[in-house]
């Protein structure tokens, strides 16, 4: 195989489809949980799937690990069918590495055993050496003959990654691998896993309801609800460009703001005109509301468009203001921290829509109502 | 690689909706028929015409019999639920000097079949035992007409004496129903100025209704099962007349139909069962504070009835008949003492541990199919292939007699046919067909035990080691079966006692000349020789206690779990 030379897989071309999902629906017990679900995840790729607790995310990965048959469509893994309606090849037969949210440890084997136990087929020499070299690359050699219930959770975490890793699957599966840790372990341990899967160019799908962990993990995102597959996109274009009404809710703050459609490009609120870089789908003279993230409100003291300040939250570099304005409009702005404005006070703001990004209208007229 | 990952064909074809496993599924399902094949029998036989045995028994006795059944089924019942529910709400909600003891030797009367107490207060009550002729010595009185005393082989006694064994079965569920009752509520009821008294009534009786109304209705299954007692003491139950018809009129027709009448009540049993434990998720508490309940100090008097009704039944159901039968089998221990009797426990125990094991590997396949397939069809076979413990021990020996006569003859006949040479009777008759009976009676017990520890175990857990690289049945064997060793355990020990205490259907399915421990007790008591069934009785007590230490020792870790989760709050 001739190898295209790439900066994120070094071995071969970053467009090999490793995982490809065709139009699978998929019932949980008794109810339909996933819908004519599709994507590709090439080789060497991490990719993400987010979404709110029950929306089928889960469920994708346990059929794409063999443990959930389909009533359409089909799983291909390096071009091989595995999984389609009334035939579904066994997980154990698929080389696909799972990480769970509860780490799901053999409790009675230590850290050695435990990241072995997906070794059999080597000798106990070899899997000796490659278990020690990767709890050498996870940095648990020293706790190698302790048992699960030693380590803390950061730990256990790390064997069950190891564990995982050892067997050199495919395709390695993490559902919601970091959400039973603590906020700052959790961030810290996400990053270096992050870092560890893109240098090994291991592919990975990561599921979690965290955007945080979605931004930090994932090359392509997929958003999800309602077992559907709502947008498969990078992390910034689903903040900044996100493609309906639930993504741009999901992820990120901000407020949808009505506003009218004047041109193909342009809209008018009550502040001012939005012009956009591309053609509105809407016809002009339609009702729309524009989305309007926290940081598109920048301060400007002699600004003309004031807003009370009805509420702050401290998030350290930045606060977070709820400002109303004389309309009765309420708006999200993200300033920084050194603008320590009071609840109360007047702030004088300016929109910088870089990405105009418009809805149809939710119920018609009904926002103007005030 | 890309053979291995090459799709195989139908070979993924499942029944359930979770894991894909069919030969597990298929082997659950063919279990889970055999096991229901005993019942299935009885009633299809019972719906056969068969002459004039039946006609003649709904003319004569059969009346009779139900009514009887009824009142001990009313006694025993009534019995049961005053003592156990007594026993369970002065050992949970009120301080009193003992209460931590009495709270595990309350149990301690499981350890008696009922036809070992009974053989144990014939000896003790009856007119040439100790207790009369204590009496006589006394007064001074010379026969029986100078005095009267109750005669403890009758109806009342029967009811009597199962009602101080059976009582643990509610004593256990009502229990485990007031501690887990919500401290809130019971505050709020102490708060509303509400005595011990209206709590009781008001609060805690009603919430505990369903776990009360299990235990009975258990209690009741073990009651119309029991047919050593009811032998020994003449009372005409159906369990009495099934034996009757079958080995004095030699009908195994009429004895198939007095097995269905008593699935009736069976059904019947069932029905309560299930519905109370339906009922019970309603009451199941809401508040996750487990802490000590609020208690009621009781003092002077209180204090001394509540340590009085909690001895009581110990003393009546452990400490006097356990008393009774060591004074026997001491005085009569040469006599008992014999190679004969030790090849009788040899026979118990290896028939009881080749149940107990065969139990175990069933209870296995079946709950961890179900873990792997999940879905409805093996749930109804895990519902079916637990039935058993319903099923009273007489009625399942004939519905085991059936089947195996049948295969048997119909092999006879068609090997001579064809061969002209008589195969006899293969299955009937053997040991197979006790160990059958068995294993259907009580795979219930291994497979709750089985399922429950499974139940623990995270399922993330399988998809681990599923992913890296094991099957199915090796996943079960590396990692399952290491982390519910307990659990299985457990299992064994509660189905090989239940094994060594069984007598009505090892009575009618045993090999010709073979005596188990029970059945060797049995044979003595029927011939009035209580003194030399005292020996084997106490065998089959001292190994009954195995269970009731297992059952205490669980509900003090299980109490102090909770107690320890709940002051991390």
């Amino acid at each position: 195989m001739s190898t295209v030379p790439s900066k994120i897989f070094p071995d071969g071309s970053p467009d090999v489809p490793l995982l490809e999902i065709q139009g699978i629906s998929c019932n949980y017990g008794l109810e339909r949980a996933v819908y004519d679900l599709s994507l590709t995840v090439n080789k060497g790729e991490q990719v993400c799937l987010l979404g709110p607790s029950g929306c089928g995310k889960t469920t994708v990965l346990r059929a794409v690990a063999g443990f959930q048959p389909l009533l359409s469509g089909r799983i291909s893994i390096n071009g091989q069918p595995v999984s389609q309606p009334g035939e579904i090849l066994s997980p154990e037969k698929r080389r696909v590495g799972m990480v769970f949210q509860d780490h799901a440890l053999f409790p009675h084997l230590s850290v050695e055993q435990n990241v072995g136990s997906g070794l059999r087929t080597l000798s106990a020499a070899e899997r000796r050496a490659t278990v020690s070299e990767i709890l050498e690359r996870v940095g648990l050699m020293r706790v190698a003959q302790r048992f699960p219930h030693e380590l803390s959770g950061g730990q256990q975490q790390r064997v069950a990654l190891a564990r995982a890793l050892a067997p050199r699957p495919l395709l390695l599966l993490m559902d919601e691998p970091f959400s039973s840790l603590d906020l700052d372990l959790r961030e810290r341990l996400g990053q270096e896993v992050a870092d560890m899967l893109k240098a090994n160019a291991i592919t990975s799908i990561l599921v979690t309801h965290d955007q945080n962990d979605a931004f930090a993990m994932g090359d392509k995102i997929g958003v999800m609800a309602e077992g559907r597959l709502l947008q498969w996109d990078t992390a910034y274009n689903l903040y900044h460009e996100p493609g309906n009404r639930f993504v741009a809710d999901f992820i990120g703050n901000g407020i949808f703001l009505p506003a009218k459609v004047e041109t193909p490009r342009v809209v008018k609120s009550e502040f001012g005109e939005f012009i956009g870089d591309r053609d509105i789908v809407m016809p002009p003279g339609s009702q729309v509301e524009v989305l309007i993230r926290p940081d598109d409100v920048v301060l400007d003291v002699d600004s003309s468009i004031r807003g009370q300040v009805v509420r702050k939250a401290f998030k350290g570099a930045e606060i977070l203001y709820t400002l109303r304005f004389e309309s009765g409009t309420i708006m999200l702005a993200l300033f920084p921290s050194h603008a320590n404005f009071a609840v109360g006070d007047n702030v004088g703001v300016r929109l910088e829509v870089d990405h105009l990004v418009t809805f149809e209208q939710a119920s018609p007229g009904g926002e103007f109502v005030e | 690689m890309a053979n291995a990952l090459t799709i195989t064909g139908t070979k993924g074809f499942r029944f359930g909706l979770g894991f894909p496993q069919n030969s597990w599924t298929l082997a659950s399902l063919c279990v889970a028929a055999l096991v229901a094949l005993p019942v299935a029998a009885v009633i299809w036989t019972a719906l056969k015409p068969s002459g004039d045995i039946w006609s003649h028994l709904i003319a004569t006795s059969l009346p009779g019999y139900i009514g009887t059944t009824l009142w001990l089924m009313l006694g025993v019942g009534t019995s049961v639920l005053l003592t156990g529910v007594t026993a369970a709400w002065l050992v949970t909600m009120c301080r009193f000097p003992g209460r931590r003891v009495f709270e595990w030797l309350l149990l301690l009367p499981l350890a008696f079949p009922a036809y070992v107490i009974a053989y144990a207060y014939t000896d003790l009550l009856e007119y040439s035992g100790a207790v009369q002729v204590f009496l006589r010595m006394m007064f001074e009185w010379q026969t029986p007409q100078d005095y009267w005393f109750p005669e403890v082989r009758s109806l009342g006694g029967a009811v009597t004496l199962m009602g101080v064994v059976l009582y643990p079965y509610v004593y256990l569920l009502a229990r485990a129903a007031f501690f887990e009752q919500s401290v809130n509520v019971l505050e709020v009821t102490q708060v509303l100025g509400h005595g011990p008294w209206r709590a009781f009534f008001r609060v805690s009786l009603p919430a505990a209704r369903p776990a009360i109304a299990i235990g009975v209705a258990l209690a009741l299954m073990e009651t119309l099962n029991d047919f050593g007692t009811v032998d020994f003491f003449a009372v005409q139950t159906m369990t009495t007349a099934l034996f009757d018809v079958w080995q004095g009129m030699g009908s195994l027709a009429g004895g198939a139909q007095i097995a269905a009448t008593m699935l009736a009540f069976v059904v019947l049993l069932i029905s309560i069962e299930r519905f109370s434990r339906r009922q019970q998720k309603v009451y199941q508490n809401v508040s996750s504070r487990f802490r000590e309940l609020p208690s009621y100090r009781l003092k002077g008097l209180s204090s001394l009835l509540a340590f009085t009704a909690c001895l009581l039944p110990i003393l009546m159901g452990f400490v006097i008949p356990l008393i009774v039968l060591i004074r026997l089998a001491v005085i009569y221990f040469h006599e008992s003492w014999t190679a004969d009797f030790r090849s009788y426990a040899l026979n118990s125990l290896v028939l009881s541990a080749t149940a107990a094991g065969i139990a175990l590997l069933v209870a296995l396949l079946i709950a961890y199919s179900q873990r792997l397939a999940g879905g409805r069809v093996i749930g109804i076979a895990a519902r079916i292939a637990s039935l058993g413990y319903a099923v009273p021990g007489a009625v399942l020996g004939v519905g085991v007699l059936i089947p195996f006569a049948y295969f048997d003859n119909s092999l006879d006949a068609l090997m001579r046919e064809m061969f002209g040479i008589s195969t006899g009777l293969l299955l009937s008759g053997t040991l197979a067909a006790v160990i059958f009976a068995y294993v259907v009676r009580f795979l219930a017990v291994a497979l709750g035990q089985v399922e429950s520890s499974l139940a623990k175990v995270s399922p993330s857990l399988d998809m681990a080691a599923r992913t890296l690289g094991y099957r199915a049945s090796e996943t079960l064997l590396r990692y399952h079966v290491p982390l519910i060793r307990g659990g299985m355990l457990t299992a064994v020990i509660i189905v090989f006692v239940d094994c060594m205490k069984e007598l009505p259907a090892t009575l009618i399915l045993r090999p010709f000349n073979f005596e188990t421990l029970a059945t060797h007790v049995y044979w003595f008591a029927s011939d009035e020789m209580l003194g030399e069934a005292a020996l084997g009785s106490l065998a089959i007590v001292l190994v009954g206690l195995l269970p009731v230490v297992l059952l205490s020792t669980m509900t003090a870790r299980a109490r102090s779990i909770r107690l320890s989760s709940g002051s991390l709050t």
